[in-house]
């Protein structure tokens, strides 16, 4: 089932669209990235999908087309550049929005789920930017939504505690609540999402699997290794997974798609050649999107 | 939603102490003046201390919370975030502007009740007239300062040009409302134009109630109306982000 559908979404501030005909769709139960460099439009994007914003043209559907206040009701929404009162303490701040949904989720499990129960009583201002952020995704998720948005929640963070937040990412994609991650970070999209939007400019680039995207590079992976000196390259280039061959003086390089480190192995011991130094290279979601947009998105 | 605003309010207590307890000491302080204790010619006959005096200082109060604590306190919910993470819940963030308007009123409640018993019990600062008057005269002129402070904060891009809009109209209505200098002695054109303002029709209508007269009915419209075109501005005006 489609829980978001998207079609043909545009968004104009003062004269330029910073969203200009993007469409794709989420099913239940995955995590859908949205991913582009800063400016692409991601933010606006997923704020017109929350309801936050008007779209100029275009249609948004959430679970079959609700309406905008019932929306919010299913929706946890976690945005850029928000907060909570300085002084307000974690568990008042969980109270206090569990008290604006009907059906809330038990706010006292969600302090828990989320690894905050040492700090329920620490101040907002006190907490630190991990800390902070898991209590922005406990926020979200405390009117017990169906849909998680959830936008650039690892900038910032420390390498450690990005890792600790994708890990509870996926234990509530895992309770069966549908993720919308906005990101930029390649990592993130590649370690946590099933299906990504790749956004530049505005424009909607592709929307695919991580491992489908990257396999849209030609040539993704490489394959390094040292032969005697006496080994011919013809069979190698005669694979159909091989594109290429280089020869520099002991050092081999094959380029190529698919399996091609088998391939490559394979044909090796056929010949009886016993590689040094193997290694095999694959290409990143970074030059996915530099493969499709001819930019780097920085990160 | 007001209690927890209420809690947060207690947790920075520097605001509302503030206005409580800088009238309150000025009541106290001035009205222990031998010469404001006397009946003057000036004032026709009444004393400073009658009306003059405690009616300036509970609008001085309202006026601390309504045109620099109400103001800022919103203006930083909405440069931090904190009303674009309300905006994502299905609770309308206009609630957190109510909750906040509900704790000024209630500070500047408690402010004015505790000028009238201490004024009273410690310098004999009469009680008002008019009770009921008294007390409808300062809903509605507190509301209109409110207001007043809801467009601040809905028009002020930060919370530095919030206290800054905020202090530069508090001075002058001040004035002509007859903070410094009583309002009978202020020249006749300065009176005038502080009529068609909100803060001298509250001043003195409170001053009529707390003598026992009838406040003037252009107050009560000036006011109202100040209440009417604030409140519709400042929601018609209010960005949220």
């Amino acid at each position: 089932m489609k829980v978001i559908e998207v079609n043909g979404l545009r968004k104009k501030y003062r004269d330029r669209f910073v969203v200009d005909g993007v469409s794709f769709s989420v099913e239940e139960g995955e995590i859908f990235g949205v991913l582009g460099p800063n400016g692409a439009g991601k933010s606006t994007t997923v704020e017109c999908v929350a309801g936050l914003r008007v779209p100029d043209a275009g249609t948004v559907k959430v679970l079959g087309g609700l309406h905008r206040a019932e929306i919010k009701e299913r929706l946890g929404v976690q945005l850029q550049s928000s907060a909570m009162p300085a002084k307000i303490k974690v568990w008042e701040a969980m109270e206090l929005y569990a008290s604006f949904y009907r059906e809330p989720a038990d706010w006292r499990a969600l302090i828990e789920r989320v690894g905050l129960a040492e700090k329920r009583n620490a101040r907002y201002a006190t907490l630190s930017g991990g800390q902070k952020q898991r209590l922005s995704i406990a926020l979200a998720l405390v009117g017990n939504p169906r849909v998680a948005i959830l936008d650039e929640l690892t900038t910032g963070l420390d390498p450690q505690a990005r890792r600790d937040t994708w890990e509870l990412i996926e234990q509530i994609r895992a309770d069966g609540v549908t993720i919308l991650l906005v990101t930029h970070f390649m990592e993130e999209a590649e370690r946590l999402c099933d299906r990504l939007a790749l956004i530049d400019a505005g424009r909607l680039v592709a929307v695919d699997s991580p491992d489908g995207l990257i396999a849209r590079v030609r040539d993704s992976q490489r394959v390094t290794f040292r032969a005697p000196a006496l080994f011919d390259t013809a069979p190698l280039a005669d694979l159909p997974q091989v594109s290429g061959v280089r020869r520099d003086g002991a050092r081999v390089e094959v380029t190529g798609s698919g399996e091609l480190l088998l391939a490559v192995t394979t044909a090796l011991a056929m010949a009886g050649v016993v590689p040094k130094d193997l290694r095999a290279e694959q290409a990143t979601l970074d030059d996915a999107f530099l493969a499709l947009t001819g930019k780097k998105i920085s990160t | 939603m007001i209690i927890m605003e209420a809690k947060l309010f207690l947790r920075d207590p520097a605001g509302p102490i503030f206005a409580i307890l800088l009238p309150l000491g000025l009541l106290l302080g001035l009205g222990s003046i031998p010469s404001f204790q006397e009946a003057s010619a000036e004032m026709g006959g009444q004393r400073v201390i009658d009306t003059q005096l405690p009616g300036m200082m509970v609008i001085l109060s309202v006026v601390t919370m309504a045109l620099s604590a109400l103001p800022a306190v919103l203006v930083a919910y909405r440069e931090s975030g904190i009303l674009r993470r309300l905006s994502t819940t299905p609770v309308p963030p206009v609630r957190l502007l109510i909750a906040q308007v509900v704790n000024n009123i209630g500070v500047a409640v408690l402010s004015t009740v505790l000028l009238i018993v201490l004024g009273h019990v410690t310098i004999g600062v009469p009680l008002p007239g008019s009770p009921l008057a008294f007390v409808g005269v300062f809903l509605l002129g507190t509301a209109s300062l409110l207001g007043l402070g809801l467009l601040i904060a809905a028009v002020a891009p930060s919370v530095k040009s919030a206290s800054g809009i905020g202090s530069l109209l508090m001075f002058p209505l001040l004035f002509v409302g007859g903070m410094w200098i009583p309002r009978e002695m202020l020249p006749d054109l300065v009176r005038r134009i502080g009529d068609f303002l909100p803060l001298a029709p509250f001043a003195q209508a409170l001053r009529d109630t707390w003598a026992g007269h009838a406040p003037q009915p252009l107050h009560l419209v000036v006011m109202a109306g100040t209440v009417l075109v604030t409140v519709v501005l400042a929601i018609r005006l209010f960005r949220w982000e």
